[in-house]
């Protein structure tokens, strides 16, 4: 279960969250929606550790422990997952060698054994079949001259091999077409467990279609405004933001 | 005029005096210019930051005396230390060992040298007036530089290898260069190889030496690649901390032959790689990368030069470095394009990636071109490592220290893609891997 408290947070001086109160129960998929400019892409940053913002106040909890004072990567062992919204291209790092790479730093981070090469490459090939990802691209640099498409089905696919307790999506359908999009959302909904809850967040309902949200937040000017069911989102794909953003001149 | 009498430093008057006193005592043979060559380097003296060929690199102060010219071991001392020589050791390949400057036959692969190549120690080419050494110095611009002069000056021995006229020769032939000993000394060296037409070979070349003094290393590879040949090279520099390391690659290419050379440098306090390449025939091709590590006070230098005579040839520099501490890298590169030599295409690359406050990097890429239908560049990058990509790899659990490792060694790593045989590649990848481990 994740707590987000009071969080506040600024960027160079400037306040993005204004004292966020957000709890995504085990085992729920949360959406969080809400216009340009509300926080959402600095919320998924801040859970994940990225060091140009300032919490100023407030806490996340992760099963009750406080990972603010942690590093991105002990959030990650902790379970903190981020799908990038823009998977970044690392040059000269194979793929196969970055998923080994990451999968046994956790590993080692937890305290488990590193996992030998055949099972690794088993669980690999496994989980990139699913997805759809053939086995040439698993043999490129990692997002080298993918596509849009294939660099966030790279993205699930180290989801589903990482096993995270929390995981934050952010704007994955960004970018998608159709295909993509119905590949991806089927992986993450492969994914839903009793253990393992979601952060979705997103501009559009369409995504909500696939991956159908337990509950739907509603964010505006740096805190969750609205709460309800999957059809509040419908509910703002008709109306728009409007509402919102009245709240926002205010 | 009245005569001036240039104030010289006690490393120049040490030379001097080194050479008058030894130069009766080295091998001799027509074609080594020794007198010619020292009275060049005498005019000339030890570069400083006023010669444009060595602005960022002053050989005046880095040569604080001039160290003595090592002797020849004895067989027990060349026996121990190549028995401790780590570059390559894992490869396959027939060795040619030259302690402190010296070949060593007893510790070389004489007996195994494959179909096709000819191996003669340069005191016994000297010795019966072998043929071949009028090939050497095979680039013009190698022999206007202070430190390609000083080698021929002080040349002590070295290797022909002779490759056949279409010999494909698959086993490396690994020149192996070991230094020992607890008193800094120098050494020169120069190794011939010739390929005869339609010929391949890949030569190996690691230079490795003692820690904590400051011995004065000054090797020379003359290389003649003949029409429709293939010459590929790999060079370890894994000298020790203390080492003032010089070395020249001069490279002939002939019509239609490929070049591909690699030099990766770890160690010497103060290295310099120069590589001279001139495409005398039409269609040649070169693949001209490095890698370049370096920490504490180390400073490397690579100055590039291709001449390009012939058409169509193609010229591919790419040159990595990564600085730590308070290390300098140092690039220089130019490609001289001829009139004649339409249809060129060379590129040129120099990135740093600056890992400290106090390293820094050096580039001066320059273009001559006097054709007009040819298609050159050059680029230089210097930058840090990128916070979005350490956080990505972060967010997926890799420990700081180790996404900086990810990124460096591939980083470095492309510099080392070009090598095609696999052993090679895996060695220099690994020789990078052991210095991220030690920066830790």
């Amino acid at each position: 279960m994740i707590e987000i408290k009071n969080l506040t947070v600024a960027i160079e001086d400037k306040q993005i969250l204004n004292g966020l109160n957000l709890t995504v129960n085990d085992g729920e998929v949360a959406a969080i929606m809400g216009p340009n400019g509300s926080g959402k892409s600095t919320l998924s940053y801040v859970i994940a550790g990225k060091e140009d913002y300032e919490v100023t106040d407030g806490e996340i909890l992760l099963d009750g422990v406080n990972i603010l004072e942690m590093s991105p990567d002990e959030r990650a062992a902790s379970g903190v997952f981020l799908a990038f919204q823009y998977p970044l291209e690392i040059p000269g790092v194979g793929t196969m060698t970055f998923l080994k790479a990451t999968l046994n730093a956790q590993r080692r981070a937890r305290g488990e054994g590193e996992l030998s090469t055949p099972d690794f490459i088993r669980k690999v090939n496994a989980a990139a079949e699913k997805l759809e990802i053939n086995k040439e691209m698993l043999k490129r640099a990692l997002n080298v001259g993918f596509s849009g498409g294939e660099k966030k089905r790279m993205e699930i696919l180290q989801m589903a091999l990482l096993e995270p307790k929390f995981c934050v999506l952010d704007e994955t359908d960004s970018g998608l077409d159709i295909d993509a999009l119905r590949i991806v959302s089927g992986g993450v909904n492969a994914l839903r467990a009793q253990g393992r809850s979601f952060l979705v967040i997103t501009h559009y309902q369409r995504l909500l279609d696939y991956i159908v949200p337990d509950v739907v937040h509603v964010m505006s000017q740096g805190r969750i405004v609205k709460s309800g069911d999957k059809d509040l989102a419908k509910a703002l794909e008709a109306s728009g933001y409007a509402e919102y953003r009245t709240g926002e001149a205010a | 005029m009245a005569d001036v009498t240039p104030l010289r430093t006690a490393a120049e008057t040490g030379l001097s005096k080194l050479f008058e006193a030894t130069k009766m005592k080295y091998p001799t043979g027509v074609s080594i210019a020794r007198e010619e060559a020292f009275r060049y380097f005498e005019a000339v003296g030890l570069p400083t930051r006023r010669v444009e060929a060595f602005k960022y690199t002053d050989l005046r102060s880095a040569f604080r005396d001039a160290a003595h010219p090592a002797e020849m071991p004895s067989a027990e001392t060349a026996k121990a230390a190549s028995a401790e020589a780590k570059g390559f050791a894992g490869i396959e390949a027939v060795r040619l060992t030259f302690v402190n400057g010296h070949f060593i036959a007893e510790e070389s692969d004489l007996g195994r040298i494959p179909a096709g190549v000819n191996v003669t120690p340069l005191t016994q080419a000297l010795a019966e007036g072998n043929a071949l050494l009028d090939r050497l110095t095979p680039v013009r611009q190698a022999s206007e530089n202070a430190i390609y002069q000083l080698n021929t000056a002080f040349l002590a021995d070295g290797a022909l290898i002779a490759v056949e006229a279409g010999a494909k020769v698959e086993m490396p032939l690994h020149l192996r260069f070991v230094g020992t000993g607890s008193e800094a000394y120098s050494t020169a060296t120069r190794v011939l190889v010739t390929l005869g037409e339609g010929a391949e070979a890949f030569v190996l070349e690691s230079h490795e030496g003692p820690d904590g003094i400051a011995y004065q290393p000054n090797d020379a590879v003359d290389v003649v690649v003949g029409d429709d040949a293939t010459f590929r090279h790999a060079r370890l520099n894994a000298e020790g901390r203390e080492a003032v390391a010089l070395s020249t690659l001069s490279v002939k290419l002939g019509a239609k032959s490929a070049v591909e050379t690699v030099n990766v440098v770890v160690g010497g306090v103060l290295s310099r790689h120069q590589v001279y390449l001139n495409f005398a025939g039409a269609d040649g091709n070169a693949i001209v990368n490095g890698a370049a590590m370096l920490n504490g006070r180390q400073l490397a230098d690579t100055t590039f030069l291709a001449d390009h005579a012939g058409t169509g040839g193609v010229s591919r520099e790419l040159f990595k470095t990564v600085v730590d501490g308070e290390a300098t890298g140092v690039f220089q590169g130019k490609i001289i394009v001829q009139q004649a030599a339409q249809q060129t295409d060379g590129k040129m690359m120099s990135a740093c990636l600056i890992l400290s406050d106090e390293g820094q990097m050096m580039n001066k890429p320059e273009l001559e071109i006097f054709a007009d239908d040819v298609a050159c560049g050059h680029g230089a990058t210097c930058g840090a490592l990128d916070d979005d990509l350490l956080f990505y790899l972060m967010q997926r659990g890799l420990p700081k220290p180790e996404a900086e490792s990810l990124l460096v060694q591939a980083f470095l790593g492309a510099a080392i893609e070009s090598v095609s045989h696999e052993g090679a590649r895996e060695a220099l990848i690994g020789t990078i891997e052991a210095w991220l481990k030690a920066r830790g």
